[in-house]
């Protein structure tokens, strides 16, 4: 069973239909969330070729992220960033079993419809592509394919699942190969998440109140959340990780599994990081193992990296307000 | 008496859903036991039965092969240990597989089930799917199935038993103590597929 909090049953994107003489359901809370929840442990790699895909297949990702271009060359070339070339995604559809996911602009609808109309199997909502839409993210129950979003701290994360999202994962800065601000912002949230528990516990209703002003998100689904003592969706950390032990440490703050951008195309052994990035993820708990994975990647190959303080472009700001 | 030792195999996929959906049939059946997370050999020697989770197949039958637990679950599932495998799980426990749209697929497989798979087989996220199907065979006329980019088993040889079938799919087989489905019991209310296997192993032990 896994948590349903925020659902609302008529969502426009729930399709009923006949297989057979079977009555069926798509586009359900529990499709959407359960798909996510098929992923969890596992590591999502950012991918701009068929090839890229297939290293990333057998390396062991358990989706791959299709865009136009890595997060760390989105930040050099500057100009608008945009979804990818629908050709491009359908080529790594047909030529991987593992699922496809696509990124499109905060707010942009039709370059979301486009992508459920491709069938991606998951649609990132996502600050590396320049925002459509600063102040309105996409209402994501309008739609059957699930989508992911980016948050940075717990009022983020409840208002996307109050559009409907599948999926949270922290923002970070992508494309810096600095894992710094994706720390942070898993470290914020579980800080907000003991903060949300202990006034639930405390039975104090008007504090509760409080804090889902605050939160700018209605008061039952803070009140679910605080039940649950967890995001009721499951959350991945992301933004600058580059180094199996980069991962491990992200799983050990209580992440469900990892999406990595640039750390591993951006790098120059990406065929065994790509590998020792997957059992770092999987063996987490286990030093010596993890040292086994570090031990396939050389320092003297992983991305330059950028330090996060003087950065001109902030993509984790965008679309924060909202 | 001891109580059972049930795992779930926890290398990738949903496996805090099947530990508490194991505990709560335990509970309301009143079996003593414990429900333990599994990654490698040494763990899996100690079960009485296994749960293998939806996930992704591939990954998770490679980081098993990688590190021995495969062939540790060979040999349990050689000595009569009850496994279910749910989507990816049964995947796993099949003999092959093919996807839909790629074709024929080389990755690790316990070789046990003798099925063949479809992996995808009703199409993308999008086309994943609830309905109301039955087990009937083992006692479950009416089971919600949550089917997630869900496999079908093609082809059956004799000694597998048909347990459901949606639209001329099948989408759960049992083979001695070896349960396969292809869609998620983990992720509804409804216990009666976990309760099912949690008797078995305690019939067995």
């Amino acid at each position: 069973m896994i948590p349903l909090s925020g659902d609302i049953d008529n969502a426009k994107g729930i399709v009923k239909e006949n297989l057979g003489s079977f009555e069926t359901k798509r586009g359900t809370s529990t499709l959407k969330r359960g798909f996510a929840h098929m992923l969890k442990n596992g590591v999502v790699m950012d991918v701009t070729t068929v090839e890229q895909a297939q290293i990333a297949e057998d390396a062991g990702a358990v989706a791959v992220m299709v865009l136009d271009k890595l997060p760390a060359d989105v930040r050099k070339a500057g100009g608008v960033a945009r979804t990818a070339s629908i050709r491009i995604i359908e080529e790594i559809m047909d030529s991987t079993t593992i699922p496809v996911m696509a990124k499109c602009r905060i707010g942009h609808v039709y370059e979301a419809k486009v992508l459920d109309a491709t069938d991606v199997d998951m649609i990132d909502e996502s600050e590396v592509l320049t925002p459509a839409d600063e102040f309105h993210h996409i209402w994501k129950w309008d739609f059957t394919t699930p989508f992911v979003n980016g948050a940075r701290n717990l009022g983020e994360a409840l208002r996307r699942i109050e559009e409907g999202v599948a999926m949270i994962r922290t923002k970070g800065e992508p494309g810096t190969g600095n894992v710094a601000e994706a720390v942070i912002h898993i470290k914020n949230v579980n800080t907000e998440l003991r903060r949300l528990k202990s006034i639930y516990d405390a039975g104090d209703d008007q504090d509760l109140v409080s804090l889902a002003r605050e939160l700018k998100v209605s008061y039952s689904l803070v009140e679910e959340t605080a039940s649950l003592g967890r995001l009721p969706v499951v959350n991945f950390a992301a933004g600058g990780i580059s180094t199996p032990a980069d991962a491990a440490y992200l799983m050990t703050l209580g992440c469900d599994g990892i999406f990595v951008g640039s750390g591993i195309f951006k790098s120059d052994d990406a065929k065994e990081r790509a590998q020792a990035v997957v059992l770092a993820t999987t063996f987490w708990e286990d030093p010596g193992k993890v040292k086994e994975a570090q031990k396939m990647v050389d320092e003297r190959q992983s991305m330059l990296g950028l330090d996060t303080k003087n950065l001109e472009l902030r993509m984790q700001e965008r679309g924060s307000t909202a | 008496m001891k109580g059972v030792n049930i795992g779930i195999l926890a290398v990738q996929g949903d496996v805090a859903e099947n530990i508490s959906a194991t505990r709560m049939a335990m509970d309301d059946l009143g079996i003593e036991g414990v429900v333990t997370e599994v990654k490698n050999p040494e763990q899996i020697s100690d079960l009485d039965g296994l749960i293998i989770p939806g996930g992704e197949s591939i990954v998770i039958g490679t980081l098993s092969l990688v590190n021995g637990s495969l062939k540790k679950i060979k040999e349990k599932i050689a000595s009569g240990m009850p496994v279910l495998g749910t989507c990816a799980g049964m995947i796993l426990l099949s003999k092959k597989v093919k996807d839909r749209v790629v074709g024929e697929t080389e990755q690790p497989l316990l070789d046990y089930l003798d099925i063949k798979i479809e992996r995808n087989t009703f199409g993308r996220q999008k086309n994943s799917f609830e309905a109301d199907i039955s087990l009937e065979k083992i006692g479950i006329p009416s089971f919600r199935g949550v089917f997630i980019r869900a496999p079908s088993v093609v082809d059956a040889g004799k000694n597998v038993e048909i347990l459901s079938k949606i639209d001329e799919k099948i989408v759960a087989v049992k083979q001695g103590n070896i349960i396969g489905t292809s869609f998620h019991p983990e992720l509804t209310e409804d216990l009666s597929i976990h309760k099912y296997f949690v008797n078995l192993v305690q019939k067995k032990n």
